[in-house]
């Protein structure tokens, strides 16, 4: 193991090199760790709606809580139109909960702290919801950039304002989200080097840190998996029901 | 919060370079498996997605449903039954009350009965008591006159003989039995 508190966060190819025409796709640690989540999602709520009690056990009330839970927010900040893209919102949020929360096992891979794959799921967003919106509404989906009440003579500025705002969406999505990761584990990293290089005497402070960070980054793994989520629902609202 | 975590990255970076070998740089930036990344977490998520979407989520979704409405129907039965049940409380509740005037009625008649038989009986009673004692007055009072014609010949006697002992000779009994004939008939108002 390396002292480095970036070595984490190094990327390296598993098995063989797999290449698509001259483009190297092979798969890697981060592959992995997203195969494994997706994996341990699939099986909890397979398990969890294998047996249809009317009360439930324990892992099924873990599904239908987690459904609830997605429901309610999508009905909440979308309302009943954004109802098909449920099952999206819940896989997103699924799929970032439970990468935040394996990257919290000690020698795991935390996939969301790199930057390239939270852009590509914010990508993914982005791209959806303007297509959606456009569908919806047509041209008139660019009436998001006007806002109502605005002076005319501020209408120009308010415009590029609001094209830059909504451009930068996908960035401030998954820079959020990769920063977040990135930056727990870096400091539960450092805090662990320094309880070895400060040895039996010194060590018990950093190391009561690290225990205290570790229960803070659970919480921040939830939060920014529900952040990530919430916000998708808030964009999807956007798209939905041109309220400008 | 977010550029208080960059700061926090920037100082650490900056820590641990100094405290450690650093192997340089964010691995983050490092294009080489940018590529990849993006394929396999577009290819991950997409199947994720789909399995969810298709066999998870519908199962839910239809236990929920199934539960709201086994709960519905399990209220309706419920309220049908305390309807029912409250029926069968009134019902009972006439059934008692019914009760209770038909047995205060047999009580009272019962009771009514009761006490003129009582007087009856005790009307006879006094009746046959005041013949009785009608009867005994009547006794007591020939006995006492009876009584008393003993009383008047006990008298003659023993005047006769107290004559006979003070002075001595014979009197004559039917002059005695005159004169305490005549007292007693003097005297007798004194004992009846």
């Amino acid at each position: 193991m390396s002292t480095n508190p970036m070595h984490q966060f190094n990327v390296y190819r598993i098995g063989p090199e797999i290449s698509l025409g001259n483009v190297d796709i092979s798969f890697t640690n981060a592959s992995l760790f997203m195969v494994i989540s997706a994996f341990t999602i699939i099986s909890v709520f397979f398990i969890g709606t294998k047996r249809k009690a009317i009360i439930p056990t324990k892992i099924q009330l873990l599904t239908e809580l987690s459904y609830t839970l997605v429901s309610k927010m999508i009905s909440d900040t979308a309302g009943s139109k954004a109802k098909p893209y449920f099952p999206f919102v819940f896989s997103l949020f699924m799929f970032v909960l439970f990468c935040n929360m394996l990257g919290m096992l000690p020698y795991s891979f935390t996939v969301t702290s790199h930057i390239i794959v939270t852009f590509a799921l914010a990508a993914i967003i982005f791209i959806g919801v303007t297509i959606i919106g456009f569908v919806n509404h047509g041209v008139r989906y660019l009436k998001l950039f006007i806002p109502s009440g605005v002076p005319l003579f501020l209408l120009p500025l308010i415009v590029v304002i609001e094209i830059i705002s909504y451009l930068s969406r996908p960035v401030s999505l998954s820079v959020r989200l990769f920063a977040n990761m990135m930056a727990g584990h870096t400091m539960l990293k450092v805090f662990g080097g320094f309880v070895i290089s400060l040895g039996v005497i010194g060590g018990w402070l950093p190391l009561s840190f690290t225990v205290a960070l570790t229960g803070l980054e659970i919480l921040i793994a939830f939060l920014q998996a529900y952040v990530f989520a919430i916000l998708t629902c808030i964009y999807l609202n956007d798209a939905l029901n041109l309220n400008h | 919060m977010v550029q208080n975590y960059l700061k926090f990255i920037g100082f650490f970076t900056l820590l641990s370079g100094n405290c450690f070998a650093a192997e340089g740089g964010m691995p983050q930036l490092n294009p080489d498996y940018w590529i990849s990344q993006i394929f396999w977490v577009i290819l991950v998520f997409v199947t994720l997605y789909v399995i969810l979407w298709r066999a998870i989520l519908p199962k839910i979704n239809e236990n929920l449903e199934n539960r709201k409405s086994q709960i519905l129907t399990d209220l309706d039965e419920a309220q049908k039954l305390k309807d029912q049940s409250e029926k069968k409380i009134s019902e009972y509740n006439k059934i008692l009350s019914d009760a209770k005037q038909e047995a205060k009625k047999i009580l009272d008649k019962t009771r009514k009965k009761v006490n003129l038989d009582i007087k009856n009986k005790k009307n006879q009673f006094d009746l046959e008591i005041g013949k009785e004692i009608e009867k005994a007055e009547k006794e007591i009072k020939t006995l006492k006159f009876s009584s008393i014609k003993d009383v008047n010949k006990i008298a003659i006697e023993a005047s006769s003989e107290i004559v006979r002992k003070i002075v001595g000779t014979e009197v004559n009994a039917s002059s005695v039995s005159a004169i305490v004939e005549d007292i007693s008939k003097k005297e007798i108002t004194k004992y009846i």
